[in-house]
């Protein structure tokens, strides 16, 4: 699939997760049922589109909640969307990670592809998967860390919502300037490197990053047709090789790899009983 | 095939998984903080 077919289905995909354009003017957001849902990808519920519910924030309020219950719910639907997708979430369904995507096509003096301690620093977003998003909001209550000191995404709908509501731009202090800190590293970021956000600080991405081995949907590889070219790591933008492991815990499946492969060694389905095929 | 059958049963277990939510009303406790504007969330609270 070309870049163009993939950002349109993006957009679609971030459209559909935010089809309450109205929120968009009026500074509110939408109280229907469908909140109840928890989306895919990381969209604050606070945006002033949003149809659906963040599931890293509706999984920190349920553990931060003074009342405790395990959170089945959020859990299984975020086990659902793991096991079916893993990060092809990330690639296809995430609006913020759209946005990093948008911005890293803009020109800029000079792009990053990797650095040292690239890999190293990508295992950050594992700790604020256990501390930010699991632990902390156990322990203190009613603290949803990750959304109260990190999340960029809930800062843009916070400037978004500010636009069209002056009461709330007045409230905004210090953690909001920290806040907006990050956003604006973050989108700075990505002008340079490609998706700052998912490869070091994003807990969904490092949760679903789990499950792309096992995930319904993997990258297939034909050991058989595979020359051993190289193409598919030249054009990843993740920095790995999908002809050594096509389904990585850094791959976003954003398919560049399947696209730059004359061999059609690689593909992006179901694996079948049969067919002898590497994940 | 190995992975198959374990993709076949973490999705049984996240469905058996959202059944248990459903049933115990989670999905009120994930609407009621979605419909007010978190302001954790954008920066205030």
């Amino acid at each position: 699939m070309d870049n163009k077919k993939r950002t349109a289905l993006q957009a679609a995909a971030a459209l559909v997760q935010n089809a309450d354009l109205k929120g968009l003017f009026t500074g509110s957001i939408y109280k229907g049922p469908l909140k109840s849902v928890c989306v895919p990808g990381l969209n604050c519920y606070s945006c002033p589109g949003a149809i659906g519910s963040c599931p890293v924030g509706a999984l920190q309020n349920s553990l931060s909640s003074l009342s405790f219950r395990l959170p089945y719910y959020v859990l299984g639907l975020l086990l659902f969307f793991a096991s079916l997708m893993g990060r092809l979430v990330c690639g296809f369904l995430c609006p913020f990670g759209l946005l990093q995507d948008l911005l890293h096509r803009l020109s800029f003096p000079k792009k990053i592809r990797t650095f040292k301690g690239d890999m190293a620093l990508r295992k950050v977003k594992y700790a604020v998967l256990l501390f930010f998003v699991i632990l902390l909001p156990l322990t203190v209550k009613l603290t949803p860390f990750f959304c109260k000191y990190l999340c960029p995404s809930g800062t843009l709908s916070g400037i978004l919502l500010a636009l069209s509501d002056t009461t709330l731009f007045s409230l905004m202090g210090s953690r909001f300037a920290w806040k907006a800190f990050i956003l604006a590293a973050v989108l700075l970021l990505s002008l340079l490197l490609h998706r700052p956000f998912c490869k070091y600080l994003c807990p969904l991405g490092a949760f679903y990053g789990l499950f792309n081995k096992v995930s319904l949907f993997r990258i297939l590889q034909d050991p058989q047709s595979c020359i051993g070219c190289g193409a598919c790591a030249r054009v990843c933008e993740m920095g790995i090789d999908p002809s050594k492991t096509p389904n990585h815990t850094e791959c976003i499946r954003c398919t560049a790899c399947i696209t730059a492969c004359s061999q059609k060694a690689l593909r992006l389905g179901i694996e079948k009983g049969n067919k002898k095929q590497s994940t | 095939m190995k992975n198959n059958r374990l993709t076949a049963a973490l999705l049984l277990f996240a469905a058996a998984c959202i059944a248990i939510g459903l049933l115990n009303h989670q999905p009120a406790q994930v609407l009621m903080k979605a419909v007010t504007i978190c302001l954790e969330c954008v920066g205030i609270g």
